[in-house]
């Protein structure tokens, strides 16, 4: 069979190893879905993880003064632990899965969404504040109805950065199997493969690409007010 | 575990030879050494140069966004398997030549922006007292805005300097040189205690690199904290 098959297959993109193969494409696009699912759902799940620990850290942060220092020391000292060691150090307490790469990465977030969210709401304007309390609205409410709106622009930047560089970061998840299109970068590279290689560069970077205008979207969507004054 | 890594550290075998921490230090070293000047030298006059003109500062913001998307493996990949290929490059081992330019690239970003936003910085109303003095533009470059803008220069090559450190371990992956060795073969051979000893090393580092920068920072300041 394989016999068979081999002399009218010998001569195209894939043997020759060519860049840009179009039979590449056709013959792996099940593997190619299937990592790019993979790169997402890593990537959404470890922001979403970034997520749901930034704001009680930063709210915590903003509520006792005395702690603020600690947080953001300690997420930016993540921040300086290299992501394969920061993996490989997880490893012992989270085992070589899938876990392991969405809590690394949702640890990175932490850096900068906890200060952006720190920054967004240290930039309220005081008489905003002082109008609020003057309305009647006790602390929980000014904080939901006031103050994150008016800092959800500095949280979305944050949410921005920290989404696009998950997605670069995923592929170094590729150490334990789950780096989603870093699976086939890394294939590629050991084994010569130009047009996987080159197929899943181009896939990372447009998909950074696609979350962050998905985000600027959503942005746009949250913060109609800001659309008619400055165009940022 | 704490045990095993501990007989790792201990172990002789692994502080010899070609595989052995001085070497890959050695090699981790100079290919973050090595790649820091490159972009250094690429990147900080020009970003001086633009930010004492006051000029692009749209490249500037731009250059931190892409900096960040840049998938560093897929990279490195591409210039292993394209332009450098994956040879022996002197003393920096297996895809030397690829690893040192991905490096060098993923160090401009927070040399330039920050030299840059440095310069932008420094009070018009100096630079504006200095050109009355009837000084040159070069020397208000050199002498009064580069000592100005010097603790976020040094802030930009802090930050170059400690990711590199610690994304230079990524170059293992694809068969490179450095620590990031240690880390790969311990995957590779299913041994825990030496992916979390190689790591250990490479984190310890760069953390003391980072401590190391903070108090040089302190000492070039040239306006004492709080002044500002």
């Amino acid at each position: 069979m394989l016999a068979l098959v081999a002399p009218a297959s010998s001569d195209n993109c894939l043997t020759r190893n060519e860049w840009i193969c179009g039979k590449y494409y056709s013959s792996r696009a099940g593997d190619l879905t299937d990592a790019l699912v993979q790169h997402v759902g890593i990537v959404v799940a470890s922001v979403l993880l970034g997520l749901a620990v930034a704001v009680p850290l930063a709210l915590l942060a903003r509520r006792y003064r005395r702690f603020e220092g600690v947080i953001v020391g300690t997420t930016t000292a993540i921040y300086t632990i290299p992501s394969l060691a920061l993996f490989s150090l997880l490893v012992p307490l989270t085992g070589l899965g899938v876990t392991t790469v969405v809590i690394g990465l949702g640890l990175y977030s932490l850096t900068i969404l906890v200060r952006n969210m720190l920054e967004g709401l240290a930039g309220v304007p005081a008489e905003v504040r002082e109008s609020a309390l003057g309305m009647g609205y006790g602390r929980r409410r000014m904080l939901w109805r006031v103050e994150v709106p008016l800092a959800l622009p500095a949280i979305m930047a944050g949410l921005r950065v920290a989404t696009v560089s998950a997605v670069a970061l995923t592929t170094v998840g590729a150490i334990l199997d789950y780096g989603g299109l870093g699976d086939l970068l890394v294939d590629g590279t050991t084994t010569d493969f130009k047009a996987q290689v080159l197929a899943t560069s181009v896939l990372c970077v447009l998909l950074a690409v696609a979350l962050d205008l998905l985000l600027v979207g959503l942005q746009r969507l949250l913060t109609p007010w800001t659309r008619a004054v400055a165009t940022r | 575990m704490i045990r095993d890594v501990i007989a790792w550290f201990g172990d002789a075998d692994h502080w010899q030879g070609a595989s052995g921490v001085p070497t890959l230090l050695g090699q981790h070293a100079l290919l973050t050494v090595v790649s820091m000047l490159m972009a250094t030298v690429v990147g900080l006059p020009a970003a001086l140069w633009l930010g004492h003109r006051r000029r692009g500062g749209t490249l500037a913001v731009n250059l931190t966004n892409i900096g960040r998307a840049i998938p560093i493996l897929a990279l490195v990949s591409l210039l292993a398997l394209g332009v450098f290929g994956t040879g022996a490059f002197g003393p920096f081992g297996r895809s030397g030549l690829a690893t040192l330019v991905t490096l060098a690239v993923f160090a401009l970003p927070p040399i330039v922006i920050n030299a840059y936003t440095g310069m932008t910085d420094v009070d018009q109303d100096v630079v504006e007292a200095a050109r009355g003095m009837g000084m040159s533009e070069l020397d208000l470059l050199r002498r009064v805005e580069l000592p100005l803008a010097l603790p976020l220069v040094v802030t930009g090559l802090r930050l170059a300097f400690v990711q590199v450190w610690a994304t230079a371990t990524i170059a293992a992956l694809v068969a490179g040189p450095g620590l990031g060795r240690i880390i790969v073969h311990g995957y590779e051979s299913f041994q825990t205690a030496e992916v979390v000893a190689g790591s250990l090393i490479v984190a310890v580092i760069a953390l003391l690199l980072e401590l190391g920068f903070i108090v040089v920072q302190k000492m070039i300041d040239p306006l004492p904290s709080g002044s500002r």
